[in-house]
């Protein structure tokens, strides 16, 4: 960027760069209602209750789909927060990694101070493994065999029998 | 961007225009370029993408639309799309049904903003470029639970409820496996990781040291099942969901989404070109004669191979993309980070 526009910096009546951020979002949002604007023009619009049904293969849809699902999409949901947060600590740090070695003893203080974060997330990585929440087929382990329990898993990892 | 900023001043003559409306008129005419060249992407590698499943599946693919090898066909599919009509569920919640789309769009569209083309050639020069584009690139997973929740339909939703799971969770390698490009460049901007593989391709970033080269291999994994791609195709399988979280819309919208997913396919590509594989710098020091035009064939390169893995192995389950992405992807990026550092410390390239 040229000297007019100063990095990062705010300073009034300047923009800085994250002012073309928000030209993409208006571009954005214009082009998008330009296409839509333009296909208006050119489609035919004849709705019909059987055309606005849902889609169900043909059937009629059988209820609301504002249901609730399964608990394994909110486990993912967790454990991303957890590592994304993670993630977001580990970049500043490693934006600050190669200036720090330049001190000697500071850059190996700075590396260990990492280790050390990063084994603590490990071991809540091992922890949650070996809870089997990782497994997107859940085992369960409270019943017994001999009661079958249907409809709770989807993909049940059993073998197909060969014919 | 001084290229353009010069070439406006010159047009409307100097000193008649102040700062700020020459900025505002260079980042909007950015901001047009991006647009279109979204729309052109997408359109040529719907086509390169039958083309080359055709191919592998010994096939012409299209032959017929324009004559040679079925050029048009994308021109052709466009003009139809958009008269198609626009058919919104009476079940469905209208405001976010027809807001998910331009989301969707808005957020691939954003993220290109800080790719840099050439030397000083970026839209927006941010100093938190690459974490930028993963932050808005997030947008993307938003658009499409909004999709799937609001259509009503079960296959949207379990479409959007795999698709957001796998997006969220493939997140993580995706970011992990940049952190080492970043400890070795000590910034965020994109222009400065470029600038940092000067010199030939063995200063690229993936031939730095073994662990940057796993760390490329898990990006290129992650970046996959980002997309929503086949092996990773989840969100729409068409065998088990009909087509995921898109299955009740139609027209101009629908194209929304194909044109995000085929925008996003060549951004993850020149993401890793310029994270990993030299940006705009030649294999052989020297050859620089054309920065952008390098960079895009690099980009391109990689969206072959996306769509050489895509079209050769077979989808995955659901339960076996999990499996991969928490139990072994995230435990080799991190592997990955501590041993970059490793390598570092010890051959001592961190200090210079």
């Amino acid at each position: 960027m040229d000297s007019t526009i100063p990095l990062g910096v705010f300073t009034p009546g300047v923009l800085s760069n994250f002012a073309t951020v928000l030209i993409f979002v208006l571009i954005g949002f214009i082009f998008a209602a330009l296409a839509l604007w333009v296909a208006k023009l050119l489609r035919p619009s004849n709705p019909s209750p059987a055309k606005m049904t849902t889609y169900e293969c043909g059937e009629l849809p059988r209820g609301s789909s504002w249901i609730r699902f399964n608990v394994r999409f909110y486990l993912i949901a967790l454990f991303f927060i957890v590592f994304d947060v993670e993630v977001i600590f580990l970049y500043p740090w490693a934006v600050v990694f190669k200036q720090l070695f330049t001190h000697p003893q500071l850059g190996v203080l700075v590396f260990w101070e990492m280790i050390i974060f990063l084994t603590i997330l490990t071991l809540g990585l091992a922890y949650i493994w070996v809870k089997g929440d990782l497994d997107w087929v859940k085992t369960l382990v409270d019943r017994p065999e001999s009661e079958p329990v249907r409809g709770l898993t989807e993909a049940p990892e059993e073998e197909v029998p060969t014919p | 961007m001084e290229i353009l900023t010069d070439l406006i001043r010159s047009w409307f003559g100097p000193d008649k225009m102040s700062d700020q409306a020459v900025f505002i008129t260079v980042a909007s005419t950015m901001a047009t370029i991006m647009f279109i060249v979204m729309a052109l992407c997408a359109l040529i590698f719907t086509w390169a993408e039958r083309k080359v499943a055709g191919f592998i599946q010994s096939r012409y693919g299209p032959m017929r639309t324009g004559r040679w090898h079925g050029w048009a066909q994308a021109v052709a599919d466009m003009l139809k799309i958009l008269g198609k009509e626009d058919i919104i569920p009476a079940e469905a919640n209208r405001f976010f049904f027809s807001f998910a789309p331009i989301l969707v769009l808005l957020g691939s569209l954003l993220a290109w903003a800080a790719i840099p083309w050439s030397p000083g050639f970026v839209s927006a020069d941010l100093d938190l470029g690459l974490f930028y584009i993963f932050a808005v690139s997030s947008l993307v997973i938003v658009g499409l639970l909004m999709a799937g929740w609001s259509s009503n339909n079960k296959w949207a939703l379990y479409g959007a409820a795999r698709g957001a799971a796998q997006m969220i969770s493939y997140e993580i390698p995706l970011a992990l496996a940049c952190i080492p490009v970043v400890m070795y460049t000590g910034s965020l901007n994109t222009t400065d990781i470029v600038i940092a593989q000067q010199g030939g391709m063995l200063n690229w970033f993936v031939f730095r040291n073994p662990f940057l080269f796993v760390a490329f291999i898990m990006y290129f994994i992650a970046s996959i099942a980002e997309t929503n791609r086949g092996p990773f195709d989840m969100p729409e399988t068409e065998s088990e969901l009909v087509a995921g979280y898109h299955t009740e819309y139609t027209g101009m919208r629908f194209a929304f989404f194909f044109l995000s997913e085929y925008a996003n396919l060549f951004l993850v590509s020149l993401i890793a070109a310029m994270v990993f594989l030299g940006g705009w710098w030649a294999p052989i020091p020297g050859l620089d004669f054309a920065p952008a035009l390098t960079f895009i064939i690099k980009g391109v390169l990689m969206v072959l191979l996306n769509m050489w893995v895509r079209w050769t192995l077979p989808r995955v389950r659901v339960d076996q993309l999990m499996h991969l992405c928490w139990k072994v992807m995230i435990p080799i990026s991190l592997i990955c980070v501590v041993g970059a550092g490793i390598w570092m410390m010890l051959s001592g390239q961190a200090g210079a």
